[in-house]
């Protein structure tokens, strides 16, 4: 039997905390003596905590993104879908030990098995993207971004107007379920708008996401019905964290080097 | 003077059906494209919203109406608008040999043809309790159940363990292979029609399980969905497909 523990982990460390030193599922080791083995036995049969990964909540309270996005909507996405995500994954991480011990960036890269997902990957890139999301939104949000992510869309869509347009169409014409990102591409060392199905994100190409909208339907059904229009636009007017996103793209900066920067002359 | 009337109504006849060639090559659809007899004679079908067998409240309380009209009058049109503007484009790449356009058109017509096709079939699927729904199926389809899964209840677990298991948006489906005469059990994704999973695949009972199926009743909790659509489920038509292939 294991309980399963949820910490609020700082964002980032979401590994193991190592002062759970008992009841960690091991190997057999063979040069035990009979006598530690029966001590590390009968130790592990105590109290068995699993603690792999827990539900982070979102930087704010459930209704404070009213009337935008409801706190029943919150309710269900992250207390129903995003929950049953971590326990899910967490089941499957008891399972199988070979992948105890990543941070959640890496556990999504292996599990993505360079296009041939194992079990666990749906259940930890979903993880990764609502922990994500909800860091991609705030209350009051929404307007313009400044500086330097202005800066870059102006560079490489040309003005906000056209990238807010391609997010848009690009959540308009996803088919099915998946997510939507504005992402930097590390090869390209520019930002792009991008979409992907069920549960992939842009981490699993190396590229670094840098706001992204969640269009399940699960997200927007209980708020908007099936007017995807007014949910995106919603988004794009009112929620979406363009401070996120800049202190994202500032950390980005640090991997992908996107030229000299503009210095005003005095 | 009678041949020259004679001429005359030769010339106006010939007028007349040449005018109206014209008029038909160039009856111009609002999107811009032509809509017509081309010279092979073929003329583009036109699919429209197929009405419910039922009231939008019939299936409470199985799945509310408020479900009902906005799956039926929203997203199901929605599909059937796309797919006919998609096959109208489609005509216009064809007409002027536009290869890329073809191609890329393709993943539109999937998606709402095959959107269209489930849904046509899942209205047809269920019945209200007070009517059909819910009734065991009867021989021949009760007896091939038996025989290949135990019992109808052993057939329910399977179908709905495995849209429990379904990831995203799709359908589940219990098939009836018309050259094995066997049934079988499977998951399309996004709104791939079965015949994807195999040509000789005949649907019997679909089950749609994208979210906006259920997620205004059931929330998040599929299971429950999946657990009480059976009493909806209109097993006369299942049994009727099946012996029209398995007669």
């Amino acid at each position: 039997m294991g309980s399963f523990c949820y910490h609020t982990f700082p964002a980032s460390s979401h590994r193991l905390v190592s002062d759970f030193s008992q009841g960690f599922k091991s190997p057999k080791l063979p040069y035990l003596s009979n006598q530690q083995e029966r001590w590390f036995s009968r130790y592990q049969g105590a109290s068995k905590v699993f603690a792999y990964y827990g539900l982070r909540a979102p930087p704010y309270k459930l209704d404070a993104l009213e009337p935008y996005m409801s706190r029943r909507t919150l309710e269900k996405h992250w207390g129903g879908h995003h929950r049953n995500y971590v326990e899910g994954l967490n089941k499957q991480l008891e399972k199988n030990e070979v992948l105890y011990g990543c941070t959640m960036d890496e556990l999504v890269k292996l599990t993505y098995n360079n296009g041939n997902p194992l079990p666990e990957f749906n259940n930890a890139a979903q993880v990764w993207n609502h922990d994500f999301f909800w860091d991609s939104m705030q209350p009051g949000g929404g307007d313009m971004p400044k500086l330097g992510v202005l800066q870059q869309i102006e560079k490489d869509f040309g003005s906000f107007t056209n990238f807010r347009e391609k997010f848009v169409e690009a959540a308009l014409t996803l088919f099915g379920s998946g997510w939507v990102w504005l992402v930097l591409k590390r090869e390209e060392r520019r930002l792009a708008v991008i979409k992907t199905s069920n549960a992939v994100c842009p981490l699993v190409w190396d590229d670094i996401p840098i706001i992204s909208l969640d269009m399940w339907e699960h997200a927007y059904y209980l708020d908007y019905k099936n007017d995807k229009g007014k949910y995106v636009n919603v988004f794009m007017n009112h929620l979406v964290s363009w401070n996120v996103a800049t202190g994202r793209m500032a950390r980005a900066e640090a991997f992908v080097n996107l030229g000299e920067p503009k210095i005003p002359i005095a | 003077m009678v041949r020259e009337r004679e001429r005359e109504r030769g010339l106006w006849m010939a007028l007349r059906s040449v005018s109206r060639k014209a008029i038909g090559l160039r009856l111009v659809h609002k999107h811009g494209f032509a809509r017509g007899l081309s010279s092979t004679g073929f003329s583009l079908p036109e699919f429209s919203l197929p009405d419910l067998p039922y009231d939008y409240g019939a299936l409470e309380p199985v799945i509310m109406a408020e479900i009902m009209k906005l799956h039926h009058q929203h997203h199901h049109q929605s599909y059937v608008t796309n797919f006919n503007q998609a096959l109208l484009q489609l005509e216009h790449a064809l007409s002027v040999a536009d290869s890329p356009t073809i191609v890329r058109l393709q993943s539109s017509i999937k998606f709402n043809g095959g959107g269209h096709i489930n849904h046509s079939i899942f209205w047809k699927n269920l019945s209200p309790i007070k009517e059909l729904g819910g009734e065991p199926p009867k021989p021949s389809l009760g007896s091939a159940i038996d025989t290949q899964y135990g019992s109808l209840d052993a057939l329910i677990q399977k179908v709905n363990a495995r849209g429990a298991a379904l990831q995203g948006s799709g359908w589940i489906w219990l098939a009836l292979d018309k050259e094995q005469k066997k049934l079988s059990v499977e998951t399309t994704a996004n709104q791939d029609p079965l015949v994807t999973k195999g040509s000789a695949l005949v649907p019997l009972i679909g089950i749609d399980v994208w979210e906006h199926a259920y997620y205004l009743q059931y929330h998040n909790v599929k299971a429950n969905y999946l657990k009480n659509i059976w009493k909806v489920i209109n097993w006369k038509y299942a049994s009727e497909v099946y012996e029209k292939n398995c007669p």
